[in-house]
């Protein structure tokens, strides 16, 4: 193998990662803010697969992508606003609820997608770079926007006064209360933001980093989101660092069905693929073991509300 | 508040008692519920008739009361039925649907009583199914007895669950580590664990994706084996898989509502600083809860290779994921989980042959959601009162002469 190939290799890799992982990370911090804000909605799953399905059928239908992007984001969020009525409003148990918002998304996108399995859509345009040639321009934008949008949501949630709010409502609701801020507003808004974020996510699947539908399409990337939640402190910028990591170990037995590397290659060995298969979810639990560690040490913790209901003038946080 | 335009104001005021047959209420709701906005998708998916779907659907999971009629009149005269397997097919089909889902259902139930998410029942149930078919096929010999297999197979299947749920159990316990995600993760590494014996790997016979057959003795009999006796029986599938459910429902429900350690289990799912405060060892009842609900997982793996009669690829995905609606439709009650997961088994039996295939997962989650979502109405009473009328007495307002 020659050094050049070895170099293509691992930029392919590098480059992989990041698109792979960038699904995640929208996810992830979408998570984060609605976490932050004290609700925690497990229905992520859910939410990426609406947003995967529509936005795919979207593009099928109309051959516009963006508008695909769109609606996939819009779906992802009409989803989460049933989480948001059912705990906010109802006061229900959010880890239940976000159970049901992931059964009903896998339900849903499963009947409104079965048309759309296996469906093609034109390859989109490529770039042409000598080493990197299988990049769309789909892809770079994805990527892109990630890279954008993590510091952004990082600034506005630690240097702005919305940002302030947002983590007093969850950290002391009723304390936030008393100073004008409305609790039950704010944590509407990021749990629909968190649903938006990860119908993007879902739709950036289905259409750019592994386009085309199939059942269950987001395989459990919207539970190690909600893992990789935790194991980011709740810290949009640590989520950054994780998504993409998770995108490389995502990637990683595609990228080795390279025949270049004879050893370790996915192509002569489906065993090694399948063990390949499994890291991401066994490094989901071995990062939480290294998290909760950290967390020991620098009492880091979860937003003290995360998971109470506030209720107007009870006693409590 | 003031309804207008009648002289009554709602009030919403803390539930102290919790009316028993508030949860059957809710869980009644949340099934009509659920069918009505099914029924919306269904049309939006381009179904003509969607109550016609729901009769097939009915028809398909439990029969018609004339075929039940015709059934009971041949089972009484010991003849055969005149329909074929029209009489008890649809409820045989049924029950061996809720065998595992019941078993699943119990799972999550118990460790739900504590407030432990185990979400996992699906990866504890696919371990257990790994350990029973290496019982069945590779450790025992084909000639052994058929209830000592069955019985190895069990406890093979259950331990392997145990061992599976001890994981985040123990992460739980010792490390404060949210189970919620390491019991899903596992689900997928339990997926990935059955490809990598059967999707064609040690396991598999060829360039199959399966174990092949079972030795007859690693199977449930099924009733269809005893139709030379009664001849109704010929062709019924059901085993005695939903008789192991119901068994550990009702061990479960002794545990729950007449030992101690259930007791103890109560108090830390309702109030756990005053479960400590009393002295209950948290890490350990964890433990516990987490191995014994996935010991109870993984011997819904062993009942479904046995009614499978062998290992293979297609190994159902998502029954875990059917107990945690079981668990919370039953209201975290042992005993009602029997009647929630043949309710349940039906619906999967009657949506099998329907497309989209997605509809018993929609539903479900539609229930799901009904139900959480008035659990409000067992935590709050809202009462309906006459409005205390600001009325100044006239005697005393002040006149105006």
């Amino acid at each position: 193998m020659t050094s050049e190939a070895l170099f293509s290799l691992a930029l392919t890799i590098i480059f992989g990662a990041l698109v792979s992982g960038t699904p995640l990370l929208f996810a992830t911090l979408g998570e984060i803010l609605a976490e932050r804000s004290g609700v925690m909605n497990l229905g992520i799953e859910g939410m990426m697969l609406v947003g995967a399905m529509s936005g795919f059928a979207t593009w099928f239908n109309t051959g516009n992508i963006w508008l695909g992007f769109l609606v996939g984001t819009l779906f992802g969020g009409l989803l989460s606003l049933l989480h948001a009525y059912i705990t906010i409003t109802l006061r229900a148990d959010q880890v239940v609820s976000g159970l049901a918002v992931t059964f009903l998304g896998t339900g849903l996108s499963s009947i409104l997608g079965a048309a759309y399995v296996g469906k093609k859509v034109p390859t989109p345009n490529t770039i042409i770079v000598p080493i990197l040639n299988r990049i769309s321009l789909q892809e770079v934008t994805v990527v892109l926007i990630g890279l954008v949008v993590a510091p952004l949501i990082w600034y506005y949630l630690n240097r702005t006064r919305p940002g302030l709010n947002l983590r007093s409502v969850g950290e002391y609701p009723s304390a936030a209360d008393s100073l004008g801020i409305n609790v039950y507003r704010i944590r509407y808004m990021y749990v629909i933001f968190g649903g938006l974020m990860a119908g993007l996510g879902g739709s950036a699947m289905s259409l750019v980093t592994d386009p085309g539908w199939v059942d269950g399409k987001t395989s459990g990337m919207g539970w190690i989101a909600v893992g990789l939640v935790i194991f980011a402190s709740w810290d949009p910028l640590r989520g950054l660092w994780v998504a993409y990591f998770f995108g490389l170990l995502r990637r990683l037995p595609l990228d080795l069905q390279n025949p270049a590397l004879p050893l370790i290659s996915t192509a002569n060995n489906p065993s090694i693929g399948r063990v390949m298969d499994m890291l991401p979810y066994l490094a989901t639990i071995f990062i939480l073991i290294l998290g909760s560690r950290e967390a020991m040490r620098k009492r880091l913790g979860a937003p003290a509300a995360l998971g109470n209901p506030y209720i107007r003038g009870e006693r409590g946080l | 508040m003031k309804i207008p335009g009648t002289s009554y104001q709602m009030r919403v005021e803390t539930r102290l008692d919790n009316p028993g047959w508030m949860g059957a209420a809710s869980a009644v709701l949340g099934i009509i519920l659920a069918l009505i906005v099914g029924g919306i998708v269904l049309r939006a998916a381009g179904a003509t008739d969607p109550i016609g779907t729901y009769q097939e659907i009915f028809k398909e999971g439990y029969g018609t009361p004339a075929d039940w009629q015709a059934g009971f009149h041949a089972l009484l005269t010991n003849g055969d039925c005149p329909r074929g397997l029209l009489c008890f097919g649809p409820i045989s089909d049924t029950l061996v649907k809720a065998a595992p889902i019941l078993l699943t259902g119990l799972a999550c139930l118990l460790a739900f009583r504590m407030k432990l998410w185990n979400i996992g029942a699906d990866g504890q149930m696919f371990l257990g199914g790994l350990a029973a078919t290496a019982v069945a096929v590779f450790i025992m010999p084909k000639d052994t007895d058929r209830s000592l297999m069955l019985i190895l197979m069990a406890i093979a299947g259950s331990l392997a669950g145990l061992a599976y749920g001890l994981i985040p159990g123990f992460l739980k316990a010792r490390l404060n580590i949210n189970e919620i995600i390491t019991t899903l993760m596992l689900n997928y590494v339990a997926y990935k664990l059955l490809e990598y014996f059967v999707v064609v790997g040690p396991w598999s016979i060829g360039d199959f994706e399966s174990t092949g057959p079972f030795p007859k003795t690693a199977t449930w009999p099924r009733l269809t084996e005893f139709a030379k006796s009664v001849p109704i029986f010929a062709g019924l599938t059901a085993h005695p898989g939903i008789l192991l459910g119901i068994g550990v429902a009702i061990i479960l429900a002794w545990i729950f509502y007449k030992s101690q350690w259930g007791y103890q289990i109560r108090v830390i799912g309702d109030n756990p600083r005053a479960a400590k405060y009393a002295g209950i060892d948290l890490p350990r009842n964890i433990l516990l809860v987490m191995g014994l609900s996935g010991a109870i997982a993984g011997l819904a793996g062993m009942n479904e290779v046995a009614a499978l009669r062998e290992l293979n690829g297609r190994f159902q995905r998502g029954l875990g994921f059917t107990g945690v609606i079981v668990a919370w439709l039953a209201r975290l009650n042992p005993l009602a989980a029997i009647l929630v997961s043949i309710l349940f088994g039906g619906l999967m039996v009657g949506t099998q042959l329907i497309q989209p295939q997605g509809i018993s997962a929609m539903l479900q989650g539609v229930i799901l959601f009904v139900v959480v979502g008035t659990e409000l109405l067992f935590r709050y009473r809202i009462k309906l009162e006459k409005a205390e009328q600001i009325v100044i007495n006239k005697a005393e307002a002040p006149h105006d002469k």
